[in-house]
């Protein structure tokens, strides 16, 4: 088993290239200010360990380090930076006295100390995974997890499943008021309909329109007396001012309107494209038919098929009460 | 180029990761420097499985990774919760226990 | 073995006065209208249940007249095992029925005494307390049973002593008293550990019967302690300060607890432990002497004092001195020592509440200097007080003649220099006695009277004079006056002819064969006789034929020093209180400086090193965190550096 390894050459150009920025990227979590910048850094390192780890003949390990620590590890990390406030930056200034030469002195020592044992040390001659990764490494990192290691590892199980408990407990917020289901909903907006008289207060507001030339979110839902809705686009961009423009927006309703008639729209369009747009055209009028006529029978997820219930139900309650 | 570069390596990671805990107010980038110092660590374990030829490093390893994926989630939902009553998430605010 | 129903009963003459006493405690002011009542017929109910005991016994055999009720195991403690019960038997019988039926007597008579008094009841709670313990005392069948009774006595005692505690000088009297029985319990504790530690024990069945196997050694240090323990409660040298000024209680207690009872509690000690004493004869001679000396002692301070109650206190306390000197003197004392102890029980008591009865039609006043003729005022007083005088005074055929003669036959009883010294003091102690009772006796009811009936005397030499409207007490008063005078008159020659106390105490003192006296007997009491005589004649010739100054002359040194009881408060002020205090000082200081110092140091030590190690808590994570890495940091460097 005394086989020598020899460390080729490759292997060396890799390790000098990736394990500099390694270090450059870890020093980010001394001196950036940011702890975007600082997550996005380390799961670089994260993601350079991995490459090396694959250079130690662990491939099994290089590919769980980019699964657990850059897929979830790190971008968990981001999460909740962007939770706690993305754009936070950190004054970089001590407030403990004699903190940060404790920490250069300590961490200088840990350092010299690591570097000096390493290297001060003598170990056998390395041995090289060659034998042990004979059928494949994956397999024989199993063989030792489900075989020696198969009790610890039901362990990691409970483990994982006290840490999950435990994060929902520790994020459970404790519900002030009673719940509020569907009915209670509704019993609150026909109370508050009786009071104003307003029908907005039952209707919930319309969707954004989806037209032939345009189905982004800025464009308004048209009555049915043909004038465009502003309640339908969201209010982030009606405060921003990016609601399309109104005669913008008449045009095109012109147009839906006509080939919602079955009327012949012939433009300057060449036979393709009209094509294109007429199928284009037939799949949202069916679509916006199917939304506005049979319950359930939408593709869309429930919680459209919920607006459209209340939107359905209600004008006819209304009118019941008016009678 | 030997394999004790790796362990050179591991070593300036992990004192990297140690300062970070010391200087840094912010509960999240210490919390970072601390997966930092475990990653250096796991470094050192899988150096050390090729240099003696023995998987078990690597398993040890592995298990790391798992225990810092539950530490992570449990770190975190702390730094939330606490952020969320204290309004902050620095280290130096959460200092009652000395009473 | 006979039935003995009533003997049986024994437990209720404690039970009786007990639960009377916790009704009146407990009960509080709602039992203000009927307390006393229930404090007399406690009393009364217990005292009849004496007298049917002492029937039912004297319907028995000599031998089988010793009951010991076991009433309950009391201190099961490893080797120590003490049971609670009661032995019934002529000794104790004699002092269960003078406590009953004096302390009933008295009980009446305080219903009158203190009718003004708006504490009455809890007056009666004491005296009721009292009775049950002083029978606690008597009925024990082992010391520390014993023990109990001897320290609810003394409890009732310092009560009743500072029963009027709003005056200051009475609640140091009490306090005095207290205090110096303390002395003379340490005693009772230690003869009680003796006996323990050689014998096992501290029953008197088993102590006795082990006494004679006994060490001498250890017999006589158990009854020095005891002697101690008695001089304590009996008011003996040289405990004997307390006594005097104990007449601060109610003239009722000083009859009944002062007089009568529980101060010769101390005799009745020494006479039980007999056994114990019997094995050795230098605590018994020690006893005698000291009876000798508080024999002569309370005799001389009696002459000098003025007040009446602190004169009969002297009086009494030289009357214990001849019962405890007859106990001292052996087996042929003892039956003398108990008849002197039943004897002087009545008359004293009965003096007593004749000055009671003084101080009432009188009030309040107890200087005799300002009494005199009253005889015309208070027939019944006179009578019934010249009765005990008589008695004391040993004039046949009155009480007090069968029982002092008695004993001063028996101390002249006896070979080498103990009868010629013994027996000398006795008699003129008796002297002595005739003189200052007589004195008493004289300035109170003979002689001019020292006050005045009204302001406009026509005589110009009286003007000084206090006004006084004496009067004869009620007759609750004077009925238990009477009895006791009764008792004074005829129970000395009742139960001393044909020897009937002496074989009535038999089954617990033994047989004792006659002992010829040095002297002849009939020469003894020829002397005594005379010599009391002589005694009354003198006082008689000083303070009833002539005048009696209202202000007490100077006197001479002798008259001076007894007029201080003989510098007792200053000798006991200069040899222990003073020194006590200055050791109490030292050790107060010591205590402060170097105790509660190293203490204080210890903890201002402790707060020192806390406040400095509590700098690190500085409650910040990282500051933790670099106190790790630092200290991982020097461990590896150690670690390195010791392993090159």
């Amino acid at each position: 088993m005394t086989e020598q390894l020899v460390l080729s050459t490759g292997e060396a150009v890799l390790f000098w290239v990736l394990a500099p920025l390694m270090v450059l990227g870890a020093l980010a979590l001394l001196f950036a200010r940011r702890p975007v910048h600082i997550a996005v850094s380390i799961a670089g390192v994260m993601v350079a360990l991995a490459v090396l780890y694959i250079a130690l003949e662990a491939p099994f390990l290089g590919v769980a380090q980019v699964v657990v620590y850059t897929g979830a590890v790190m971008m968990l990390f981001l999460f909740v930076i962007m939770l706690v406030g993305v754009d936070s930056t950190e004054s970089l200034t001590e407030t403990l006295a004699g903190q940060r030469w404790i920490a250069i002195v300590g961490g200088l020592g840990l350092v010299a100390l690591t570097i000096a044992i390493v290297t001060r040390a003598t170990f056998a001659s390395p041995v090289g995974l060659e034998a042990a990764n004979a059928d494949t490494n994956p397999v024989g990192v199993a063989r030792l997890i489900f075989g020696d290691y198969v009790f610890p590892f039901e362990l990691t199980a409970a483990l994982l499943i006290t840490a999950a408990l435990g994060a929902l407990v520790l994020s459970h917020r404790r519900r002030l008021g009673p719940k509020r289901g569907q009915r209670e909903t509704v019993e609150k907006k026909l109370a508050t309909f009786a009071e104003s008289g307003s029908a907005t207060a039952v209707v919930s507001a319309p969707g954004p329109g989806v037209y032939a030339r345009t189905n982004s979110a800025d464009m308004p839902a048209l009555a049915a007396s043909g004038e465009t809705l502003d309640a339908s686009v969201t209010t982030v961009l009606r405060v921003r001012g990016q609601v399309l423009r109104d005669e913008e927006a008449a045009a095109q309703t012109g147009r839906v309107a006509m080939i919602a008639s079955g009327a012949p729209v012939f433009d300057t369009t060449d036979e393709a494209q009209l094509e294109d747009e007429t199928s284009e055209i037939e799949a949202t009028a069916t679509e916006s038919e199917g939304a506005e006529g049979a319950e359930g029978a939408d593709p869309a997820g429930s919680d459209h098929a919920d607006r459209d219930d209340a939107g359905d139900s209600s004008p006819e309650t209304d009118e019941g009460d008016e009678r | 180029m030997t394999l004790v570069h790796y362990l050179v390596l591991s070593g300036i990671l992990f004192s990297i990761g140690a300062v970070t805990v010391l200087v840094r107010r912010n509960a999240l980038v210490a919390f970072m420097g601390v997966e930092l110092m475990l990653n250096a660590a796991n470094l050192m374990l899988v150096t050390f499985a090729r240099m003696h030829g023995d998987l078990h490093g690597q398993v040890i390893a592995f298990f790391v990774m798992v225990v810092a994926a539950a530490e992570v989630v449990i770190g975190l939902a702390i730094i939330v919760s606490i952020h969320r009553t204290r309004g902050s998430a620095s280290l130096d605010d959460a200092n009652l226990l000395k009473n | 073995m006979q039935d003995t129903p009533l003997t049986n009963l024994a437990w209720l003459l404690i039970a009786i006065p007990l639960a009377s006493a916790a009704v009146l405690l407990v009960g509080g002011r709602r039992t203000n209208a009927w307390g006393h009542w229930l404090g007399v017929v406690a009393a009364a109910a217990a005292a009849l249940l004496g007298i049917g005991i002492l029937i039912e016994m004297l319907g028995l055999p000599e031998a089988e007249r010793i009951h010991d009720l076991h009433l309950f195991s009391w201190i099961p403690a490893g080797d120590l095992s003490v049971d609670a019960g009661l032995l019934v038997d002529p000794l104790s019988m004699t002092f269960v029925l003078l406590i009953t039926f004096v302390g009933a007597l008295i009980h009446v008579y305080s219903v009158a005494y203190m009718e003004h008094d708006e504490n009455r009841r809890r007056f009666f709670a004491y005296l009721n307390l009292f009775v049950a313990a002083m029978l606690v005392l008597v009925l024990a069948d082992s010391y520390a049973l014993l023990f109990v009774g001897w320290e609810g006595v003394g409890l009732a005692s310092y009560l009743l002593i500072g029963f009027w505690n709003q005056r200051t000088e009475y609640a140091v009297a009490a306090k005095k008293a207290f205090v110096m029985n303390r002395v003379g319990d340490m005693g009772m504790l230690i003869a009680m550990m003796l006996m323990f530690a050689s014998i096992g024990a501290v029953d008197f069945e088993t102590v006795f019967a082990a006494a004679e196997g006994t060490n001498e050694g250890i017999l006589t240090a158990t009854g020095l302690m005891l002697v101690l323990a008695a001089c304590g409660k009996s008011a003996q040298f040289p405990l004997q300060a307390w006594l005097g000024d104990a007449m601060a209680g109610p003239t009722p207690v000083s009859a009944l607890i002062h007089a009568a009872t529980m101060v010769t509690a101390g005799v009745y000690l020494i006479v039980r432990s007999a056994p114990v004493f019997e094995g050795a004869p230098t605590a018994q001679l020690v006893a005698a002497i000291i009876g000798a000396i508080t024999l002569l002692f309370g005799a001389i301070v009696g002459c000098a004092k003025d007040d009446i109650k602190k004169t009969l206190a002297a009086s009494t306390m030289s009357q214990i001195g001849y019962m405890v000197l007859a106990a001292g003197l052996g087996p042929i004392g003892y039956a003398f020592a108990i008849f002197h102890l039943v004897t002087h029980g009545f008359f004293k008591a009965g003096m007593f509440l004749g000055a009671g009865s003084v101080m009432h039609g009188m009030g309040d006043e107890v200087n005799m200097r300002r009494f005199g003729a009253l005889r015309r005022s208070m027939q019944i007083t006179w009578i019934t007080f010249g009765a005990g005088w008589l008695a004391i005074l040993g004039i046949p055929p009155f009480s007090g003649f069968w029982s002092k003669d008695k004993i001063i036959e028996a101390a002249f009883v006896g070979e080498g220099w103990q009868p010629w010294v013994f027996g000398p003091i006795a008699l003129l102690g008796a002297g002595i006695t005739a003189f200052y009772m007589s004195r008493l006796f004289f300035m109170t009811f003979h002689g001019k009277a020292r006050w005045k009936e009204s302001e406009d005397s026509a005589n110009e030499s009286d003007k000084d004079l206090p006004v006084q409207h004496p009067h004869e007490s009620p007759l609750l008063m004077t009925v238990p006056m009477i009895v006791l005078a009764v008792g004074s008159v005829a129970l000395g020659g009742l139960l001393a002819i044909g020897d009937t106390f002496t074989h009535w105490l038999e089954p617990v003192t033994g047989h004792v064969e006659h002992h010829d006296p040095v002297i002849a007997i009939p020469v003894l009491i020829g002397a005594t006789i005379a010599i009391v005589l002589a005694g009354a004649f003198i006082a008689w010739r000083q303070y009833a034929a002539s005048a009696v100054p209202v202000t007490p002359p100077e006197g001479s040194v002798l008259t001076r020093a007894a007029r201080v009881d003989l510098y007792q408060d200053a000798v006991n002020e200069a040899v222990f209180a003073t020194p006590g205090a200055r050791v109490t000082e030292v050790l107060t200081e010591a205590d402060t400086t170097v105790v509660d110092g190293a203490a204080r140091g210890l903890g201002s030590g402790a707060v020192g090193l806390g406040t400095w190690w509590g700098r690190l808590q500085t409650g910040f994570v990282r500051s933790y965190a670099s106190i790790m890495v630092v200290g991982v940091v020097l461990a590896v460097v150690v670690v390195l550096a010791t392993r090159v």
